[in-house]
């Protein structure tokens, strides 16, 4: 049994015009076995939520605090966050020339675990994991996200969560970009992950679309930076039925 | 980059598109070409084809520093196929190998190496042989005293495909001139590689000279020594010629590692494709790279790309990148060229350290990776663990440096943080 929570957080970019405060406050706690949706419309701080909780060096934490099992997230760098146990899916996954992604996954997975994955088995944990994820063999291959269409990215993302295996997962708009098809694949790739039963998923998104793949227990409406309501999947329900126009006020 | 060196938005209009701008008279096609030493004045260094380069640390080698030493060994493993003699100047054969590239020394140290090797090494590809295996010369500098010149032929005949890698390691100081000749439809790849000690000063002119419809890849791969500059001129003997020039270079503390290319193109329907890469580490580690590319008049039908690439993996380096394009005829298929000169891309990081991966690592499979695209396409297995392994073990020599901070590339000299790639015609 695991918890993430996140209290009062805010959250500030550097602009030309001096520091710009994107989240303002925001308080979330997330358990193992449960899946929250973060929604919200665009430039209500989701994505910055998301690269936060990652460490992303552009984002500066002004004050709150993340705790991951009572431990001080923020004080660890971006790859401790990953060692111990968060995952962030990313909603633009960058391309690394010249490193392939089986090189990549090896690497990875060496990292999060401590020690090297058994040769024997983790050739064929990979395996199943493509398979299952419709990832053409050839993939692993590959330049890391090099050249890889929209949904190619987001499946591959989907891949490292299987393979990872980490105790909390953002998913940052994992959905955005994707045909329905992809996104079953995708929705089932995450309904693997959590099927075990001590997975929590913080999944962001624009769209009501893939909560009728994932079913989230909570939801959040994000506005202006905080969370603006909270309810059962009931809510998502509602955006779905008039959008995020009764919140226009709050984004102010 | 200096950036009024870099032409923007070429058309088919724009005959001679000022690629000497702003007298940027640099190109190789301005300079002096003579056998004769005294034709060619003593470089200074406020020449344009010297600018980058630290005279004082020539030895003076491009005065009159003597090149009669021979502290070095040559060692040849070559396919019994192929034919290598070492011919002296005094052999009657002597005059029909040398120069049969049609090179003509370009500069004072080249024009010297030319005057003072008193052999010429031939490694001739007979026609239509195909050589399984590469022809390695390992040349190993046992000091540097002494200067020592040297004089290499490689010759493919026609039909014929093979690799040909001259290694060079060791201490020394050596000036040389290296002619590359393809006969029709020649596939020749011929690979430089200079992994010298630390003191070591090379200075060398390779010239290659593409037959009709042949295929050539030149790779000029450098490490080590305190100064290493090289000169890669090329032209057509007929049309059809496909040319690849690759470069790879890691320049650490100290040392300058310098780069210069000219490609003229001279007949019609002939291809060239440059790609350079370098990363430096450590404080005054310099590189150089000059990509100069001439599209004559009659070249019509043609295709050039260069593109240089820099990481600078510590605050202290200085990488130059300077590409030069003069188009003479509209009527070509493409001309290009871009340059980039950068830190670490952040946000490459930021996704492999995400996945748990230590900064440390990430680093270093981002820069294995900047470089294993060009070690394949080099393409030469033999060589292709070595070039790694080399690339590792300087990486672990940077390990201990801290990592260029966010303004390096800003204040990197060659302010080459932008790309230009030119429009197709």
């Amino acid at each position: 049994m695991s918890t993430l929570e996140i209290r009062g957080l805010h959250v500030s970019v550097e602009t030309e015009s001096g520091p710009k405060e994107i989240l303002r406050g925001v308080d979330l706690t997330v358990r193992s076995g449960e899946t929250h949706a973060v929604m919200g419309p665009n430039g209500s701080g989701k994505s910055t939520l998301a690269y936060s909780l990652a460490g992303h060096p552009k984002y500066t934490v002004t004050s709150g605090e993340v705790l991951l099992d009572g431990e001080d997230v923020l004080a660890m760098t971006v790859d401790e966050r990953a060692r111990a146990g968060l995952f962030l899916a990313m909603q633009y996954p960058v391309e690394v020339p010249g490193v392939s992604v089986s090189n990549f996954l090896r690497t990875a997975k060496t990292a999060v675990d401590g020690e090297a994955p058994k040769l024997r088995t983790w050739v064929k944990d990979v395996k199943g994991a493509m398979d299952r994820l419709s990832i053409d063999d050839a993939f692993a291959e590959r330049d890391l996200n090099t050249g890889f269409s929209g949904g190619e990215k987001k499946r591959h993302e989907i891949l490292q969560l299987e393979l990872l295996n980490p105790k909390f997962a953002v998913l940052d708009e994992t959905d955005s970009g994707l045909d329905i098809d992809a996104l079953r694949v995708v929705a089932d790739g995450v309904n693997r992950f959590t099927s075990s039963g001590d997975k929590g998923v913080l999944l962001i998104t624009h769209y009501t679309r893939i909560l009728r793949y994932i079913k989230p227990d909570y939801v959040h409406v994000f506005v202006g930076g905080r969370v603006a309501e909270e309810g059962g999947p009931e809510l998502a329900d509602k955006l779905e039925e008039k959008g995020y126009v009764d919140y226009a006020g709050a984004s102010a | 980059m200096t950036s009024d060196t870099v032409q923007h938005g070429l058309t088919e209009h724009s005959h001679g598109a000022g690629a000497e701008a702003k007298g940027h008279g640099g190109s190789a096609f301005n300079t002096v070409a003579s056998f004769d030493v005294d034709a060619h004045p003593v470089p200074r260094g406020r020449d344009e084809a010297w600018r980058f380069t630290p005279m004082a640390r020539l030895r003076d080698l491009h005065v009159d520093t003597p090149l009669d030493g021979n502290d070095y060994e040559v060692g040849v493993d070559a396919d019994p196929r192929v034919v290598v003699e070492t011919i002296e100047v005094t052999d009657a054969r002597s005059a029909a190998v040398r120069g049969s590239s049609g090179y003509v020394p370009v500069d004072r140290p080249s024009a010297r190496a030319w005057a003072e090797a008193d052999t010429t090494l031939a490694i001739t590809i007979p026609a239509e042989v195909q050589t399984e295996r590469p022809t390695i010369v390992r040349l190993r500098g046992l000091g540097a005293e002494k200067a020592a010149a040297g004089h290499v032929v490689i010759t493919a005949e026609r039909f014929s495909q093979s690799v040909v890698v001259l290694e060079h390691e060791g201490s020394a100081l050596f000036v040389d001139n290296i002619e590359v000749v393809t006969h029709d439809g020649a596939r020749l790849t011929v690979v430089s590689l200079q992994d010298w000690a630390d003191d070591a000063v090379h200075l060398s002119h390779h010239h290659v000279r593409v037959g009709r419809d042949a295929v050539v890849k030149h790779a000029v791969v450098s490490f080590g020594g305190d100064l290493v500059r090289t000169s890669v001129t090329l032209d057509y003997a007929a049309p059809g010629g496909d040319a690849e020039l690759l470069g790879l270079y890691f320049a650490d503390s100290g040392q300058h590692l310098e780069k210069r290319l000219f490609v003229d193109h001279n007949r019609p329907n002939c291809r060239s494709n440059v790609l350079y890469k370098g990363a430096l580490q450590g404080a005054k580690a310099h590189t150089v790279w000059i990509g100069n590319v001439l599209i004559r008049p009659e070249a019509e039908g043609i295709n050039t790309y260069e593109l240089n690439r820099n990481l600078i993996l510590t605050d202290g380096a200085r990488a130059d990148s300077v590409p030069n394009l003069e188009i003479e005829t509209g009527e070509i298929e493409g001309a290009g060229h871009a340059s980039a000169t950068g830190r670490f891309d952040d946000e490459q990081l930021f996704y492999l350290m995400a996945r748990g991966i230590s900064a440390d690592e990430a680093r270093r499979l981002v820069v294995r990776g900047f470089f294993t695209e060009l070690i394949n396409k080099i393409g030469v297995p033999e060589i292709a663990d070595r070039l790694s392994a080399t690339v590792e073990r300087e990486l672990a020599i940077g390990e201990g440096l801290p990592a260029a901070s966010s303004s390096a590339a800003v204040t990197a000299p060659s302010r080459t943080d932008h790309e230009t790639t030119e429009a197709k015609n």
